[in-house]
């Protein structure tokens, strides 16, 4: 059976992302699955255990500060020269920012054509892509090359299956062109233990009508009671409530939890663009006619700061 | 400093947008169409380093006809000149397949700078950026949310999901932006008219020395093959709080098990 690459995508913080057991998930279905680890010295042996967990039988591990040292370039010349090498029935890279990246550069080395923003891969390469706000499904197909696909996060349900996987170290050869540009340093902003928004199962965002900075603690306190992670309307991080990082929608992130709850958020067709595909949307709006409430399965018209301390109260007494 | 920004012309994201129907591409013939929303961004940022440096600032389209709208609109708020590819073989283009396009033309522009969006609205694709630095062997900083230029060397805060890095590169570079980055002007009346006067120069792929095969439907290295709508959403059940919203709410949150 032919290999299928899943380029892993960890954090510090929390080891193997979630995204990463989605990939590994949809690519047994593809091949034998291979994981490709792109870390400093030591970064394998670290995840090794997880990544066998889901069913990766074997992990190609390129460790070096070279690549963590410069923006993604080494990466995508690492990737390639497996790909070449190996030539994979497809590559799986997480739909964020970096597997973007990565891939975006996979692509012209390879003259390769990509997919981005899949949220399922069919056994012959087919990806399904929810496009246009979410709107609109297409189904794409790679025409030239190996399938180059970006998963999004909270695709599919990770499903274990265990394996052992056999480790084969890479040499990481990053040319000078690789190395122009440095990460001089990593900042980590508090977040605290909430989930990541792109991968939570239950997102709580908060809009303009929530106020101000101070008042979005009450937005934090129902996502702690809730196990959610926090997010954010554009209006409300444009004035300055929450941090860009957790604006979701159009020029945010996309999220598509189990449960999405929309606390004064207007629900204007670009935040709708970052959570229409959530399964379960449940919104509190004083404006009874708020297109939220359009989509929404459950909604409240009320005021916000008398319904969500009772909800919260409601919450801590079933617990 | 001399800097290409680049300017993709979309359909309007708050409209309905669709694929066509004979192609499955974006239907942009009847578009509502508009800049790309964070190219503004990279506009503001490209004029902002030429008042603060000097240099000259160039509107880098590859787009149908119709983008001239779209490029005279960004003319008005302050470059220089443009530079419109457009040839109908274009239509259909993959990303692979139009970096290679950008990258011919900026081979000829010499840019000391390349500003573009992080993202575009109607592909959402976000990999433009370093496939263009991959292509001219520069350096790509992206995603930045704070660019500073000393001389010849650019530093960039780029948003991560944990936090921000910090990351720096010497020119030639392309940098991405996110809509963070800056507040972008609008244009004066006294900038719409000067854009009407602004050179703007139009190039073939042949004057590109770009191959039609290698571009458009023919050159495609990925295809949709079907489209369909989603079916809407429909609402659900709407209560109004008139004392026990909350209540209400966490029962139903029980109901389906979130609680
Ligand atoms: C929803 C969606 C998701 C997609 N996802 C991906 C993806 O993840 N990765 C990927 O690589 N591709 C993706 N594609 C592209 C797809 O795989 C095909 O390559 C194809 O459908 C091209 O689509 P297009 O709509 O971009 O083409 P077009 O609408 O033809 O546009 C392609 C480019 O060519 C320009 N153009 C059009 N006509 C002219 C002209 N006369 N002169 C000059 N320029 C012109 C446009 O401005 C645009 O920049 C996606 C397409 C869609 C619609
Ligand atoms: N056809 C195009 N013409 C000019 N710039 C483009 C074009 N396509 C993409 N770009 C630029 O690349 C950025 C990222 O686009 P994308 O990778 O398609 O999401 C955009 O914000 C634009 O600045």
């Amino acid at each position: 059976m032919a290999e299928v690459l899943v380029v892993v995508e960890a954090s510090q913080a929390s080891g193997v992302k979630k995204v990463t057991l989605e990939m590994l998930t949809i690519a047994r279905s593809l091949g034998s699955v291979s994981a490709v680890v792109l870390g400093g010295p030591g970064a394998a042996a670290e995840l090794a255990g997880k990544l066998g967990e889901y069913g990766a039988e074997k992990i190609y591990a390129a460790e070096s500060d070279e690549i963590d040292g410069y923006l993604v370039a080494p990466k995508a010349t690492v990737v390639a020269e497996l790909v070449k090498r190996i030539q994979p029935a497809a590559v799986l890279l997480g739909s964020t920012q970096e597997g973007k990246e990565i891939a975006g550069r996979l692509a012209v080395k390879l003259e390769n054509g990509l997919l981005v923003d899949a949220v399922e891969v069919a056994g012959d390469g087919t990806a399904t892509q929810v496009v246009f706000a979410g709107s609109t499904i297409v189904k794409s197909r790679v025409t030239k090359g190996v399938p180059i696909i970006t998963i999004r996060p909270n695709s599919v349900t990770p499903a274990p299956q265990a394996a052992t996987p056999a480790v084969e170290q890479l040499t990481v050869v990053a040319s000078d062109t690789d190395k122009l540009t440095k990460v001089v340093e990593r900042v980590a902003e508090q977040k605290g233990s909430r989930p990541e928004l792109s991968e939570a199962s239950i997102v709580v965002s908060g809009g303009r009508g929530v106020g101000n900075a101070d008042n979005f603690k009450l937005v934090e306190e129902t996502a702690d009671l809730l196990g959610a992670a926090v997010g954010a309307s554009r209006a409300a991080v444009d004035s300055g409530y929450y941090p860009h990082q957790f604006q979701v929608g159009q020029t945010g992130k996309t999220v598509s939890p189990q449960l999405y709850l929309a606390l004064g958020i207007s629900g204007a067709i670009q935040h709708r663009a970052g959570m229409q595909t959530s399964k379960t949307i449940v919104a509190v709006n004083k404006d009874a006619e708020a297109p939220i409430f359009e989509l929404a399965d459950f909604g409240v018209v009320g005021d916000l700061f008398k319904v969500v301390p009772q909800a919260n109260d409601e919450i801590r007494k079933r617990k | 400093m001399n800097i290409v920004v680049l300017v993709k012309q979309v359909p309007d994201s708050g409209a309905e947008r669709t694929l066509s129907p004979g192609d499955n591409t974006v239907e942009r013939s009847s578009a509502n169409n508009v800049i790309n929303e964070m190219d503004e961004y990279a506009i503001e940022e490209a004029l902002k380093i030429k008042e603060a440096h000097g240099g000259e600032v160039t509107v880098l389209t590859m787009g149908p006809e119709r983008a001239t709208e779209s490029i005279r609109k960004a003319l008005s708020m302050g470059p220089d000149k443009a530079v419109h590819i457009t040839d109908d073989a274009l239509h259909g283009s993959c990303a692979v397949a139009t970096s290679k396009v950008l990258a011919a033309a900026l081979g000829t522009l010499n840019a000391d700078l390349v500003l573009c969006g992080a993202e575009s609205t109607d592909g959402r694709v976000q990999v433009m950026p370093h496939m263009l630095a991959e292509r001219l062997g520069v350096a790509a900083l992206t995603g930045a949310r704070k660019l500073t230029v000393d001389g010849s060397q650019l530093t960039a805060e780029r948003q991560t999901d944990e936090g921000y890095e910090v990351v720096t590169a010497a020119t030639p570079a392309v940098v991405s932006v996110w809509d963070t980055i800056n507040e972008p002007r609008y244009p004066s009346f006294k900038g719409i008219m000067a854009a009407k006067k602004k050179p703007v120069q139009t190039l073939s792929l042949a004057d590109l020395g770009v191959s039609a095969d290698e571009v458009g439907a023919a050159g495609a290295t990925s295809a949709v093959v079907e489209f369909a709508k989603r079916p809407p959403r429909s609402a659900g059940t709407k209560i109004t709080d008139e004392g026990t919203g909350g209540e209400q709410l966490v029962a139903y949150l029980a109901a389906e098990k979130f609680v």
